[in-house]
C-alpha cells in the first residue's frame, strides 16, 4: 500500500479521542492486581490467626507500608512508561526508597542485636516459603499489570516489563503480609524484597515479547 | 580565485526554504504546527489529521533514511508502520507534553524494533559467507592511487585541465583562467585527455 493511501485511510478514522478513557482502563486493570493477590491469600493461605493482635504492632504496618510504597511508585512509573517521550523524572529512584529504608532499619536492628541472634533475625521461621509465596502470588498480578500496560503505548519494553513485575511483586508482598507471621525488619529486608524482585526480573524478561505492539 | 570557488563548492548546500531561520526556531515552528494539527485531529477534524499525517510522514522518512542506510528498501514500510502506531497510540499523547518528543519516542521504538528483528533474522538466516569480505574500506584509496598513476602518464597540459575540471569540479572558464589557455583549448584538452585515459584503462596498463 502506498503511504498516501494509508494516510487517507487513517484520516478517515479521525473520531474524537478521549485520552482519559485509556488512563481509566489502565487504572482499572492495575487495581485488580493487588485485589486478586489478596483474594488468593485469603482463599489458599488464610490470614494469620493473631491478625487483630498483630495490627497493634507498628512493625505490622511497616510490613504493609513497604510494598504499598513500592507499588504506588511503580504504578506512576508504569503509567509514565506508557506515554511515549514522557520524562521519568525522579520516579525510578523513588521506587527504591521504601526498600532502602527497610534495609537501613534492618541494619540498625542487626547491629543492636547480639551476634548469636542475628542469623535467626534474618531467617525467621518461614524463610523457605516467603519469597517463593510472594512470587507465586505475583504471577496473576503480573498478568493484570501487563494487560494494564498494553492499554497504553510503552516504548521501553524491558523497563516497562520490569516495572510491571515490580508492581506485581509488591502487590504479592502486600497480600502475603496478611498471612505471614514474621515482623522482624531483617527478615522483611531480605525475603520480602527478594519476593518483589523475582517478578520484576521475570517481567523484564517477558516485557519485550508481551508488551510489543 | 579558483580555490575560492572550490571552497564554496565544498560547503554543505544551504537550505533554500528558510535560509535565515536558526535550527531551534525551525524546530519550534514545526512543533507548533504539528501540535495545532494534531490537537484538532484528536477533536475529530479529519482534514487536520490528514495534513498532520502527511507532514509527519515526510519527517519520519528523513529520520529513518538517515538511520537505515543499510536498509533503504525498508524505510517506507517503517514510515507506514510508525504512522499506524501513531494512530493506534494517539490517546497516549497528553496535551502539554511536546508532541515532537511523543512522536520521537514512537519512531525510535519502531526503529529499534525493526533493527532487532532484522539482526535476529540475519543471525538465524545469514550463511557464513556474508558480505564481510565482499568489500573493503581501502577500495576508495586504492582507486585514487590507480587514478593518479594513470593521470601521471598523460601530457602535462591534458593532465592539468582534467584534474581541475573532473576531480576538483572547476568550470571551463575557471580552468582556462588558471592555466592561461583559451576555453576552446581547455575543452579540447579535456576531450583528448579522457579519450587517452579510457584507451589506457581498456588496455589495462
Amino acid at each position: 500500500m502506498k503511504t498516501d493511501d494509508l494516510i487517507a485511510l487513517l484520516s478517515a478514522d479521525a473520531a474524537p479521542v478521549d485520552p482519559r478513557r485509556a488512563g481509566r482502563r489502565f487504572d482499572a486493570r492495575l487495581a485488580l492486581a493487588p485485589l486478586l493477590a489478596l483474594g488468593l491469600v485469603l482463599l489458599f493461605l488464610g490470614p494469620r490467626p493473631d491478625l487483630a493482635a498483630a495490627a497493634m504492632q507498628p512493625m505490622f504496618w511497616l510490613k504493609l507500608a513497604m510494598p504499598a510504597g513500592v507499588a504506588g511508585v511503580a504504578w506512576l512509573l508504569l503509567r509514565r512508561l506508557g506515554h511515549p517521550g514522557a520524562p521519568l523524572g525522579r520516579l525510578p529512584g523513588t521506587a527504591a526508597v521504601p526498600i532502602v529504608a527497610m534495609w537501613l532499619l534492618a541494619a540498625v536492628v542487626l547491629l543492636q542485636a547480639p551476634a548469636a541472634d542475628r542469623l535467626s533475625l534474618v531467617l525467621g521461621s518461614t524463610w523457605r516459603d516467603c519469597a517463593l509465596h510472594i512470587a507465586l502470588l505475583a504471577l496473576p498480578a503480573l498478568a493484570f499489570a501487563f494487560a494494564a500496560a498494553r492499554q497504553l503505548a510503552p516504548t521501553r519494553l524491558r523497563l516497562a516489563g520490569a516495572v510491571a513485575g515490580l508492581f506485581a511483586g509488591a502487590a504479592g508482598a502486600f497480600a502475603y503480609a496478611f498471612h505471614c507471621p514474621e515482623v522482624q525488619a531483617p527478615f522483611l529486608a531480605v525475603w520480602y524484597v527478594a519476593g518483589m524482585l523475582l517478578p520484576a526480573a521475570l517481567g523484564a524478561l517477558l516485557g519485550r515479547s508481551w508488551l510489543r505492539w | 580565485m579558483l580555490t575560492g570557488t572550490m571552497g564554496v563548492r565544498l560547503q554543505a548546500p544551504s537550505r533554500s526554504c528558510t535560509p535565515r531561520m536558526p535550527a531551534q526556531d525551525r524546530f519550534a515552528a514545526t512543533e507548533a504546527r504539528l501540535h495545532a494539527q494534531f490537537s484538532a485531529a484528536l477533536a475529530g477534524d479529519a482534514g487536520a489529521y490528514r495534513g498532520f499525517l502527511a507532514a509527519l510522514s515526510a519527517h519520519l522518512r528523513a529520520f529513518f533514511r538517515r538511520r537505515m542506510t543499510r536498509f533503504p528498501d525498508d524505510v517506507e514500510d517503517l514510515v507506514q508502520e510508525t504512522l499506524l502506531a501513531v494512530h493506534h497510540g494517539r490517546h497516549t499523547w497528553r496535551d502539554g507534553q511536546p508532541l515532537t518528543a511523543w512522536v520521537h519516542g514512537i519512531a525510535r521504538y519502531k526503529l529499534v524494533d525493526f533493527l532487532r528483528a532484522r539482526s535476529r533474522h540475519e543471525a538465524l538466516n545469514d550463511p557464513l559467507d556474508d558480505d564481510l569480505f565482499a568489500a573493503s574500506d581501502t577500495e576508495a584509496a586504492e582507486t585514487r592511487r590507480d587514478l593518479e598513476q594513470m593521470l601521471g602518464t598523460l601530457p602535462e597540459r591534458q593532465r592539468r585541465v582534467l584534474v581541475m575540471m573532473k576531480l576538483a569540479g572547476a568550470s571551463v572558464a575557471e580552468t582556462a583562467r588558471a592555466t592561461g589557455q583559451s576555453e576552446v583549448s581547455v575543452r579540447v584538452g579535456v576531450h583528448r585527455g579522457l579519450k587517452a585515459l579510457s584507451a589506457r584503462f581498456r588496455s589495462g596498463t
